[in-house]
């Protein structure tokens, strides 16, 4: 029998998530793991944009500033729950996407980047400028989500770090499974084909703008739910997460890994997540070795690590 | 008034490194497509050089040729290297491989160059002119000259000689200008080469103001990418002028509103002004063929 790809996709991803805790040496494993999953919960919505739809940004981690600070600032000034904080924020962040997307969707390639990268910096800027409201460049607590005693209550009973660690799995999977559907459903149709040719879907009845912007909002809603995740792990949040550096990263863990697929964009952020903290011991090589890596796996990669390591395994009959 | 004058001459300073950035954008984009994004760098490692050559010993002037063409060199090993080696490869991968050598160049200056903040004198001493009850430093004077000069040079250089008109031909069409005998690889290598310099160039003008360290470039990479789309991605001319307004509108916001969001206005202007010209101020609409 042969898996589809979706089922196998998350076989792999589960199987990934479950076993790889059997060889941690510390507890400190479980927080790099829980940062892979919120890279990778990320890096999912990006392959909509990037891969599916054939359209950049450079100015996502302003959704996930939205996330973030939902949880930091609602329940502090409105006295809102945590949880409904991070989904509030989703849907402000879809909501701002919507009104973004709709005049900057109609530019192209280095336009969008450069607008989407305006958009980034804007929300950036407003997070550590209006300090009265946000805590400024310091950053900001964030209440406790009450997720963990919820989950002593019923009998899980884990520490910090395990907790977080296997949370943001199950997020990581809805994620992965929600984008998996997406890609064979019409809209995901619809998104291939618009990002084969624009003109070509067009005349088959596509609403190109349309698409485009559906696949910004669910995007946008991604980066979001990252942000909130952040926010609830940490209990703490600075500007930095909407950052222009954290957009590039996004944009670099999609394409390094293989934008094409949901599987390839988790494995580069897994990658791109790791290395820092594995280069870590070469002091001050890191820089140097981090971009040395990532031009050599670009130069001989050029489709990502995932789709290139895959195709050296079946040999070259695909 | 005098106050205006005076965030003019600030903002045009600023403006020129700017336009310098967004002109080694433009010519690298001409020549491959690819917005390389270790442009900022060529700016760090022009004025870092300069720094260290000049703490040799060396006089000024040539402390800063040996940091051009040192810098040269680099653009074009990062050509032949790492660019050359990807061809065809999808453009936002190339992009990838410039991301990754910024990182890599600023990672190298960390370790040659350590951390700290350096700096050398300025070309003319440090007093400032007096015009019109605003003040201007004379290094100022030379960033401005600095990027019309070498505006008017590449304008020459582009329309006036046969080997600026292959670069042209190149980027309009590579295979056609193979076709008729123009050697594109060496096209390609030429442009990351005065790329660079320009990069340098700028960062030897602007680092008796500004100071520089390691990690100067990604800014300025940045600005230069939002001026050169600004003007109209592979315009000389929206280059110097986005540059140029990017510049002054920054100074004018610090000015008047608020200096802390004197980046915010700059990417506000930008994108208004995409809304109403999708292609820039200058670009040409291009025209999809299926």
């Amino acid at each position: 029998m042969r898996l589809s790809n979706k089922s196998a996709t998350l076989l792999v991803l589960a199987a990934l998530i479950a076993l790889t805790p059997i060889f941690f040496p510390s507890s400190f494993y479980y927080r790099v793991g829980s940062l892979i999953f919120i890279n990778g919960l990320a890096v999912t919505g990006m392959v909509i944009l990037i891969g599916y739809a054939g359209q950049i940004s450079l100015g996502h981690a302003g959704f996930a500033g939205i996330g973030a600070y939902s949880c930091a600032l609602m329940p502090v000034h409105w006295g809102i729950p945590v949880l409904l904080a991070a989904v509030l924020g989703a849907i402000i962040s879809a909501l701002l996407a919507f009104l973004v997307g709709r005049p900057i969707l109609r530019l192209k390639g280095y336009y969008l980047g450069v607008a989407t990268l305006g958009f980034g910096i804007l929300v950036y800027m407003a997070l550590t400028n209006e300090a009265w409201l946000t805590g400024g460049p310091d950053g900001t607590q964030v209440p406790d989500s009450g997720l963990r005693d919820a989950a002593k209550a019923i009998g899980i009973n884990l520490k910090n770090s395990e907790f977080w660690y296997w949370f943001c799995g199950v997020v990581l999977m809805i994620g992965a499974w929600l984008a998996l559907n997406l890609y064979v459903s019409p809209t995901g149709r619809a998104l291939r084909a618009l990002h084969g040719s624009e003109i070509a879907a067009r005349t088959v009845g596509v609403d190109v703008a349309r698409y485009k912007l559906q696949a910004f909002v669910i995007s946008a809603v991604y980066a979001s739910a990252a942000g909130s995740l952040v926010a609830l792990q940490n209990q703490f949040v600075t500007p930095d997460i909407a950052g222009y550096m954290h957009s590039i990263e996004w944009v670099t863990m999609t394409v390094l890994g293989g934008a094409g697929s949901v599987l390839g964009a988790i494995f580069g952020a897994g990658i791109l997540t790791l290395l820092p903290q594995v280069l870590t011991m070469f002091a001050e090589y890191e820089q140097l070795l981090l971009g040395l890596i990532m031009m050599l796996v670009m130069i001989f990669m050029r489709d990502g690590l995932l789709p290139s390591v895959l195709r050296l395994i079946r040999g070259k009959d695909e | 008034m005098s106050e205006l004058l005076q965030f003019l001459f600030s903002g045009l300073t600023v403006g020129a490194v700017y336009a310098l950035v967004a002109l080694g954008f433009t010519i690298i984009y001409n020549a491959s497509d690819v917005v390389n994004f270790a442009q900022g760098e060529f700016v760090m490692l022009g004025g870092m050089m300069t720094v260290f050559a000049y703490a040799a010993g060396l006089p000024l002037p040539l402390a800063a040729l040996i940091a051009i063409v040192a810098t040269a060199g680099v653009g074009v090993a990062l050509n032949k290297l790492a660019i050359e080696p990807a061809r065809g490869a999808p453009v936002v991968s190339l992009i990838i491989i410039t991301i990754g050598a910024s990182i890599f160049l600023r990672g190298v200056a960390q370790v040659l160059f350590g951390k700290q903040i350096h700096r050398f004198p300025s070309f003319s001493g440090d007093t400032p002119f007096r015009i019109g009850g605003a003040t201007i430093l004379p290094q100022s004077l030379w960033v401005i000259a600095g990027g019309l000069t070498v505006f008017v040079a590449l304008y020459l250089f582009f329309t006036k000689t046969l080997t600026g008109k292959a670069v042209l031909a190149t980027s309009n069409n590579r295979l056609a200008a193979q076709l008729v005998g123009i050697n594109t690889n060496w096209v390609m290598t030429l442009s990351f080469a005065l790329s660079a310099a320009i990069g340098a160039l700028a960062g030897v003008l602007i680092t008796p103001i500004t100071n520089t360290s390691y990690d100067v470039g990604i800014a300025l990479a940045l600005k230069g990418f939002a001026a050169a789309m600004l003007g109209g991605m592979g315009n000389p001319k929206g280059a110097l002028v986005g540059g140029l307004l990017l510049g002054v509108l920054e100074a004018l916001t610090a000015g008047y509103l608020s200096s802390q969001y004197k980046d915010a206005a700059a990417f506000v202007i930008i994108l208004l002004v995409l809304f109403i010209m999708p292609q820039g101020l200058f670009g040409i609409k291009q025209t999809e063929r299926v």
